[in-house]
C-alpha cells in the first residue's frame, strides 16, 4: 500500500526523521485556517495525490498569506494529476532550501534483501537520476541480520558522495529510516528531496512510503491509512467481503482459482477478444484454491454489478477443491443470487478441468441454467466468452 | 533421482495439529509421501491418527530430526508464527524446509532467509507456495498428487494453480519432479536453482518454467540458462494484460513503473533460446513437441 506525501511525513515524525510542521485541508477554508496555524510568513502548498510530477503539474504552489494559502488550495483541489483527483492538500512552511539530497532504504527482490540508497543529487525524479547519472546514485546491499546502525549508515552516506560536514547528520536520518522502515513493515522509505537548509538544517522536505500488507496483523492502525476516496468502489465492495479483485476497463468479467491462473485467464481473453472487436477482461478476481459456493456467489454478485461486463468466464481448475465441489458452487451461487434479488442476465462460461472434471461437467449440464455454457478448454472458453462479450456490445 | 525430494524423503509436518495441517498431511500420506510425524510443543507426546496411521507428536523439529529421522519439514502455520517455525527448523538443520503458509510479512522473510543462507544447512522453498512433488515418489505441500504421474519433465513455477494446470495437460508424458517456488517478493528457491538442480538431474529430459509479472526473476533466470542449461527449456509468463501498480493476488506480483512487466520476461527468455508459450495450451504443446523429438 503506497501513503501520500502527508501520511509519510507522519511516520516519519514519529520515528524522529526531521520534517516540517504541516496541516492537510480538504477544502480553501481550511486551508486558510491551517496556513494561519503555521504562523507567519511563505508556506507551501501541496497536491496530495500518489504519482510524481505534481510540481510540473502544478500541484505545488506557494502562499504568502491565509487568504492566499486558501486561494492556492482552491485552485489545487479538484485538479487532475495523471488521473489523479486532488482531494486533499497538505501545508507546510516554506523552507529556504541550499541543498538537495536522496536517501531511500528499500527491499531488493532480486537480491532477496535489502538495498539502501544515497545521492547528493536529490530532486529529481530518482528514476531519472538513475538514468542520467548513475555514478552519483550509490546503492548499499543491507543485511538483514545487521540492518542500519550508525556506522552502516555513515558507511551509506559517505558511497552517496555526500560533503563530511553533513555525514552525521544525514547518517541520523537513515538510522531514523531504517527505523520506519522495520517498525511500520515497509516496503520502501523514500526521502526526496531530503534539503540542507539555509540554516543548516536536515530536513526530509517529500518522502513516500509503502507499506506491506502482509503484516497488517501487527499495524492494525495502518487500516485507517488505506485510501478509500481514490479506490474503485467494485474494488471496495471486493475488499469487503475479502476477494483479491482488481477492476480493470474491459468487458469480460473473469472469475478464476489461484492468482497465476487467474492472471493467464486474463491474457488470455485478451488474445481472443482480438478477433472479436477488441474485447478485453474486465477484472481480475482469484477466488482461492477452494471455490466455495459462498465465495463464487460473492465473486459473482461483484463481477455481474459491474455495467461493464457483458459476459463472465468462470475458469477453474479443480486441484484441491475438485471440480464437482466446484459444480455444486456455481449452482448453488446462482440460487443464492436469485434470493439476494440480484439480477442475472449476463451468459456465463465456464471450463472446469482437473479433479472429477466430468462430474462437475455433468452437475452443471443437469442444473439446465439457461446463461451457463460450458466449454472444455481455457482457450476455447476464453474464445466462447469474448464473443459473446462482443455479441452483446 | 528426482530433485529435491525422493522416495526416502522423510518429512515432518510443522502445524500437523491444525486443520490445515492435519487435512494435507492425510493428502500428503495418501500419495505416498513418508511422513514421519509432526511437532507441536503443546501437544508432544500424543499422536495423531489418520487413515489408520499413527503419526507422533514431537516438541519441536530438533527432535524430529533426531528421534524420527526428519529430513524434510513442510510448515502450516498462521503468518504471525511462520518466522519463529522457520527459525527453530533452521536450527535443527533440516535440510528441506517447504513454507506453504501465504501471508507472510516479508520482512520476516528477508530475516528468516537471510538466517538460513549465513547458516547454509538448510533449503527454503516458498513461502507462499504449493510446494514441491516428484510424482509417486514423494509430495512435500499442498499439490494434489492425482492429476499427474512420474515421467521426465521437470515444472518449476511461481504459480500453484498453473503448476496444477500444466502438470494435467502433460500428464500423459508425467513429471520428474514439479516444485512451486511460491508467488512472495523474497522466496527461498529460485528458477535459477531449479533449473540447475534440473540440469543435473539424470532423470529429467526437458524443463517447464513458469513466470509471472514482477521483480526480474525470469530475466536473470534467461540469462542464466542462456550460460548454463543445455536441456530444452519451454517457458510461460502469466500476466501481460496487468495494469501497472496493481498487485495481481500474489503479493510479489505487481508491474512497477516500466520494470516486472510479462512482455520483458517472454523477450528476455526467448532472446536466451527459450520458446514461450502464449497460453499454458500453447506451452504445453511446445513440451510436447520437444519430448516427441527427444
Amino acid at each position: 500500500m503506497d501513503l501520500f506525501e502527508y501520511q509519510a511525513r507522519d511516520l516519519f515524525a514519529a520515528h524522529g526523521v526531521p520534517v516540517l510542521d504541516a496541516r492537510v485541508a480538504d477544502t480553501a477554508e481550511q486551508a486558510e485556517v491551517a496556513a494561519a496555524e503555521l504562523g507567519a510568513g511563505t508556506v507551501v502548498v501541496k497536491a496530495q495525490v500518489k504519482t510524481g510530477g505534481r510540481g510540473k503539474a502544478g500541484g505545488v504552489k506557494l502562499a504568502h498569506s491565509p487568504a492566499e494559502a486558501g486561494a492556492r488550495a482552491r485552485e489545487i483541489l479538484g485538479m487532475d494529476i495523471k488521473g489523479h483527483t486532488v482531494h486533499r492538500v497538505m501545508l507546510a512552511p516554506a523552507a529556504s532550501i541550499a541543498e538537495e539530497f536522496y536517501v531511500s532504504v528499500l527491499l531488493d527482490r532480486a537480491n532477496r534483501s535489502y538495498l539502501a540508497m544515497a545521492s547528493r543529487e536529490g530532486g529529481m525524479e530518482i528514476e531519472q537520476l538513475a538514468v542520467a547519472k548513475p555514478e552519483a546514485l550509490a546503492r548499499v546491499p543491507v543485511d538483514p541480520l545487521r540492518g542500519i546502525d550508525a556506522a552502516v549508515a555513515r558507511d551509506i552516506v559517505r558511497a552517496g558522495g555526500f560533503a563530511p560536514e553533513v555525514t552525521e547528520q544525514v547518517a541520523e536520518v537513515l538510522v531514523a529510516l531504517w527505523e520506519v522502515f522495520t517498525a511500520e513493515d515497509a516496503t520502501l522509505v523514500e526521502v526526496n528531496p531530503l534539503v540542507r537548509t539555509a540554516d543548516g538544517r536536515i530536513i526530509a522536505l517529500d518522502g513516500k512510503v509503502t507499506l506491506d500488507e502482509n503484516a497488517g496483523f501487527r499495524h492494525p492502525e495502518h487500516a485507517e491509512l488505506a485510501d478509500r476516496g481514490g479506490t474503485d468502489p467494485l474494488e471496495v465492495r471486493a475488499r469487503e467481503r475479502d476477494l483479491n479483485y482488481v477492476k480493470l476497463d474491459g468487458e469480460v468479467g473473469i472469475i478464476g482459482n489461484g492468482a497465476g491462473l487467474v492472471m493467464a485467464t486474463l491474457d488470455v481473453v485478451a488474445y481472443a477478444g482480438q478477433d472479436f472487436g477488441g474485447v478485453k477482461p474486465a477484472n481480475f478476481l482469484d477466488i482461492g484454491g477452494g471455490a466455495s459456493a459462498d465465495v463464487m456467489a460473492n465473486g459473482l454478485e461483484i463481477i455481474l454489478g459491474d455495467p461493464s461486463v457483458r459476459s463472465v468466464f468462470v475458469n477453474v481448475f479443480g486441484g484441491i477443491t475438485a471440480c464437482d465441489a466446484v459444480a455444486t458452487g456455481i449452482v448453488q451461487a446462482m440460487e443464492m443470487l436469485k434470493e439476494r434479488g440480484e439480477r442475472i442476465d449476463k451468459p456465463l462460461v465456464v471450463r472446469l478441468d482437473g479433479n472429477n472434471a466430468e462430474k462437475g461437467r455433468a452437475i452443471l449440464a443437469e442444473a439446465e441454467h439457461d446463461l451457463i455454457e460450458m466449454v472444455d478448454t481455457m482457450d476455447s472458453a476464453a474464445r466462447r466468452a469474448a464473443e459473446l462479450a462482443a455479441a452483446s456490445g | 533421482m528426482a530433485i529435491f525430494l525422493t522416495e526416502n524423503s522423510k518429512v515432518v509436518v510443522q502445524g500437523m495439529t491444525g486443520s490445515e495441517g492435519r487435512k494435507h498431511t492425510q493428502r500428503m500420506l495418501r500419495s505416498g509421501t513418508r511422513i514421519v510425524g509432526g511437532t507441536n510443543p503443546r501437544k508432544a507426546g500424543q499422536d495423531v491418527e489418520l487413515d489408520g496411521v499413527r503419526l507422533p507428536v514431537v516438541g519441536t523439529v530438533a527432535e524430529a530430526v533426531r528421534e524420527l529421522g526428519a529430513d524434510v519439514s513442510v510448515v502450516f502455520v498462521p503468518p504471525p508464527a511462520t518466522k519463529t517455525a522457520v527459525f527453530e527448523a533452521v536450527d535443527a538443520g533440516i535440510p528441506l524446509l517447504v513454507v506453504i503458509t501465504e501471508g507472510v510479512p516479508v520482512h520476516d522473510t528477508a530475516h528468516f532467509h537471510a538466517y538460513a543462507q549465513a547458516r547454509g544447512t538448510t533449503r527454503i522453498i516458498g513461502p507462499n507456495c504449493p510446494g514441491l512433488i516428484s510424482p509417486g515418489k514423494s509430495n512435500a505441500g499442498i499439490i494434489p498428487a492425482d492429476i499427474t504421474k512420474g515421467g521426465r519433465i521437470g515444472l518449476v513455477s511461481k504459480s500453484g494453480t498453473l503448476t496444477y494446470q500444466m502438470m494435467h495437460e502433460l500428464r500423459d508424458i508425467g513429471f520428474s519432479t514439479c516444485v512451486g517456488i511460491g508467488g512472495d517478493p523474497i522466496i527461498g528457491t529460485t528458477h535459477i536453482d531449479c533449473l540447475a538442480a534440473f540440469e543435473d538431474d539424470p532423470e529429467t529430459d526437458a524443463i517447464v518454467m513458469i513466470g509471472e509479472i514482477g521483480g526480474d526473476a525470469e530475466e536473470r533466470a534467461a540469462a542464466y540458462i542462456a550460460s548454463n542449461v543445455t536441456k530444452p527449456v519451454i517457458g510461460y509468463v502469466a500476466g501481460f494484460t496487468a495494469p501497472e501498480g496493481k498487485t495481481m493476488g500474489h503479493a510479489g506480483a505487481i508491474v512497477s513503473g516500466s520494470s516486472g512487466t510479462a512482455a520483458a520476461k517472454k523477450e528476455a527468455l526467448e532472446a536466451a533460446g527459450v520458446r514461450v508459450g502464449r497460453t499454458p495450451s500453447e506451452t504445453a504443446a511446445l513440451m510436447r513437441e520437444v519430448m516427441a523429438a527427444h
